[in-house]
């Protein structure tokens, strides 16, 4: 019975990343005395202000950074459709509530995350190396690929990259489904 | 020998014990500014990052502005542009401004801003709006103090120099204005001396609705006075307006001797509420008042100048109860109400003592019609009627009392140049500070209102003097600030202001933080002429006149680059600024333009009209440092000769065109 309320409480955190931001990327410079701090959803860019974003384009520009266009990101297209299947596919799985749909989910899901952590890193790079060959500033050899995951300077700025509460949701709900699916084979419940 | 030398040696001793004595004086005079040391820079230091505890709102006087101080720390943060034109923020300069100082004269491009006002609800400053009088072409004016611009002048009519002005009633139902020089009724071409047969003193009251928009509810027609000073009644006294009177002489030459002459003027007190009955039944006329009303858009970022041909007018005569006259010695100068809203203080510039209407005395004495006389429909009550307390001689020259939350009231001296604390309904000083030199107004943040935030006093003064580093003949008039939180006064701090601070009000700072504003979100723009993407910009000529749609976003102007226009031409350059960022303003001037800068603000739109002269290429750039590329944020525009066939166009960057 609770095996199946984790996976129900799963799918209902994931569907809060339709609302939440999954990830923070926070710049940090004495002239933005409340920092500039960018919220990426999974299927939009925003922020703390409504003029986030475009303040983000315009600092970047300066060092030949592209612009950066949600309309022109695949992923913000797609992944929706990702976190539906994955919320159809808990409710599922809590209606057959048997141990190895439980385990698919889990692991499909942790799949998704590192497939999605990877891509991250691979857009970032791109996003820091790929600069304008006519940029205004240009440094020497320096990129400015943003951090993965924790701090890390940038020019005057320090960039912070962290989970935000959309992230956290689906950590949560991941857990949830790893404790489900243990508790499910422990018991030897078919 | 030895008497000689007894003589050098007693002569010296003299001379030593002069000396000592001579320096003991010296070190006495330092030591007495003691009681000032210390405690007071403390009390006024606001550490570099931290905010000032209140808002204080100085009038400009005759600079026609607003200044806007912190308060304990005396910085201050801005100059708002009100009656005057202001070069450095365009205003009265740019096409969407001008139209502010549009007065039934024409455009004037200064006036004489004397008392600020901050709008009230339930008897407390609220942070909407400060209201300011223009006392030289009769306006009062409205700041929006979540964006600290001028919003809205009202031209005031058959009126000449409105001082007694912009005072408010407890929930802001009226702000009111009255003339200081009667004049004839109507305007016409009259011997001045006919004073007595043909001038009339008019007082008006201004409705303010909800979104803050004023219109000329009703005038009063009064005798040819000069109508000082005003305060509203509050609590047991709303509903009444109090306005103080000098000249009931009426002479109209050598005023300072010939209306100096009765030993008693009055303080007229204008039942509002009694006037909206009068005026439901019918019994106000219209007559012609043409005035203008300018008021300007948020969301176009443009003001319209709007004429009114006529305003109502009640008269005392057929409006029986509208004002009594209560006698004030003499000359009386300010008219404020303490807290409670049972005393209506009357400073009698040339009395020796401070006199204290009372409410209650007054209404009963209205009852029981206690009239000495009547005066033009006007009955004159009683002054051992009405009086409730005199303050005996506390000093020279009194002017205007503000209050604390504690039931005392502090009156400022002319020529005895001091503040003196004393309490109300007891009437005994408590006590008297000097000020440097010859205070006017005071100011207590809420000091005219129902709750008054008794922390700070601010002197302001109208003779500066020795106070600060002398800067030639001409020295910025000084303020002081006081501690007033105990017994006794403390002087804190001793700051210049800018132009002539007449009076001030100030407010506790989180009554207005949270409500300024950052920028203008660009999706609310509907200025006719705007541009909300660098791919809307464009030129278009229609006959001589060109619009040049620009946007303005770090680093760059689009279109930098213009070609076609003419000499002859009259050039429209609307600039919207895209910024969607706190404090990031782009500025725009073009050279030889006949006019100042625009500064346009994020989001918003503005308008600098240029007429060029002369052929060539013409540079133009932004003056408001804005960014790392700030010095490349420029552009080009070509003036070909009168009537040429040189084609319009328009691009930034080299390859493609917009």
């Amino acid at each position: 019975m609770f095996r199946r309320i984790k996976f129900i409480l799963a799918g209902a955190l994931l569907s809060l990343l339709f609302i939440l931001p999954l990830w923070r990327i926070s710049l940090i410079a004495p002239q933005y005395p409340s920092g500039v701090h960018m919220w990426i959803y999974i299927n939009k860019i925003g922020g703390s202000e409504p003029g986030t974003l475009q303040n983000i384009n315009i600092l970047n520009h300066y060092i030949g950074m592209k612009y950066i266009e949600p309309d022109s990101i695949p992923e913000l297209q797609y992944f929706p459709t990702i976190v539906g299947f994955f919320i159809a596919f808990a409710l599922i799985a809590a209606f057959l509530n048997k141990k190895w749909v439980y385990f698919t989910w889990t692991a499909l899901l942790l799949i998704g995350c590192v497939l999605a952590m990877y891509d991250f890193y691979l857009w970032e790079y791109d996003y820091g190396h790929n600069l304008d060959p006519k940029a205004i500033m240009k440094f020497e050899g320096e990129s400015f690929q943003p951090p993965l995951f924790g701090n890390k300077k940038l020019l005057n700025f320090i960039a912070k990259s962290y989970p935000h509460w959309g992230g956290y949701a689906l950590m949560l709900a991941l857990l949830l489904g790893g404790w489900g699916t243990y508790s499910s084979f422990k018991r030897n419940k078919a | 020998m030895e008497s000689i030398k007894r003589r050098i040696q007693h002569t010296v001793l003299v001379f030593v014990g002069v000396l000592v004595l001579f320096s003991c004086n010296q070190n006495n005079q330092s030591g007495s500014s003691g009681a000032l040391g210390g405690d007071a820079a403390s009390a006024v230091y606001v550490p570099p990052g931290e905010y000032d505890e209140f808002y204080g709102f100085f009038s400009g006087g005759f600079s026609g502005q607003v200044s806007v101080y912190g308060l304990p720390s005396g910085r201050l943060l801005k100059v708002i542009p009100v009656f005057s034109q202001d070069a450095e923020k365009g205003w009265g300069y740019n096409e969407e401004t001008k139209p502010m100082l549009n007065t039934s004269f024409g455009f004037i491009p200064w006036d004489d801003a004397h008392h600020p006002e901050l709008s009230q609800t339930n008897g407390e400053t609220d942070g909407r709006w400060l209201f300011i009088n223009g006392n030289n072409t009769p306006r009062v004016a409205r700041i929006d103090l979540t964006t600290f611009e001028t919003a809205e002048i009202i031209e005031i009519p058959n009126s000449g120099g409105n001082h007694s002005s912009p005072f408010t009633t407890e929930n802001t139902e009226y702000v009111v204005a009255g003339t200081r020089f009667s004049v004839p009724y109507p305007q016409r071409d009259v011997a001045i001396a006919s004073f007595e047969e043909n001038f009339k003193g008019m007082l008006t009251f201004i409705k303010v609705n909800d979104e803050g928009h004023m219109e000329i509810a009703f005038q009063v027609l009064l005798p040819a006075f000069d109508y000082d000073l005003a305060h509203s009644g509050k609590g047991k006294s709303h509903g009444w307006t109090f306005f103080t009177t000098y000249n009931t002489e009426q002479s109209h030459t050598l005023k300072e001797v010939t209306a100096s002459q009765n030993d008693k003027d009055f303080i007229a007190a204008v039942n509002w509420k009694k006037a909206e009955e009068y005026i439901a039944q019918g019994k106000a006329k219209t007559v012609p008042g043409r005035h203008m009303v300018n008021r300007y858009d948020e969301t176009t970022h443009m003001a319209t100048s709007t004429e009114v041909a006529t305003v109502p007018v009640l008269t005392p005569e057929d409006c029986p109860g509208l004002v009594y006259f209560l006698p004030t010695p003499k000359s009386p100068h300010g008219v404020d109400v303490d807290p409670t809203g049972e005393y209506i203080i009357g400073s009698g510039k040339l009395s020796a003592d401070l006199t204290a209407h009372s409410f209650t005395n007054m209404m009963s004495a209205i009852e029981n019609e206690e009239f000495e006389t009547v005066i033009s429909g006007v009955p004159v009550l009683k002054y051992d009627k009405v009086v409730g307390g005199v303050v005996k001689k506390p000093g020279l020259g009194p002017l205007h009392t503000e209050f604390d939350n504690e039931g005392n009231a502090y009156t400022t001296f002319f020529i005895s140049s001091e503040v003196v604390k004393w309490k109300v309904g007891t009437w005994e000083v408590l006590d008297r500070v000097p000020t440097y030199y010859s205070v006017g107004h005071l100011m207590i943040p809420g000091g005219d209102s129902k709750k008054p935030q008794g922390k700070y006093l601010v002197a302001l003064n109208k003779i500066t003097k020795d106070r600060y580093l002398p800067t030639g003949p001409e020295m910025n008039h000084s303020a002081q600030l006081y501690d007033i939180s105990g017994d006794k006064m403390k002087l804190l701090l001793d700051f210049p202001t800018v132009g002539e601070p007449h009076y001030a009000q100030g407010i506790s700072a989180d009554r207005i933080v949270p409500n300024s504003k950052k920028f203008y979100p660009i999706e609310e723009n509907e200025h006719p002429y705007r541009a909300l993407g660098e791919s809307q910009t464009k030129v278009e000529r229609s006959g001589n006149d060109v619009h040049i749609y620009m946007t303005s976003i770090r680093s760059h102007f689009s279109p930098d680059n213009i070609e076609g226009v003419r000499v002859g031409d009259d050039v429209y350059v609307h600039l919207t600024n895209l910024e969607q960022d706190f404090d990031v303003p782009h500025g725009l001037a073009i050279q030889g333009a006949n006019m100042s800068e625009l500064l346009v603000m994020p989001g918003q739109t503005e308008t600098l009209l240029w007429k060029p002269q002369r052929e060539g290429v013409y540079s133009f750039y932004c003056t408001d440092f804005c960014s790392a590329l700030h010095q490349e944020m420029q552009g080009y525009i070509r003036v070909s000769p009168r009537g040429a066939n040189t084609p319009l166009k328009w691009s930034l960057g080299e390859e493609e065109e917009l």
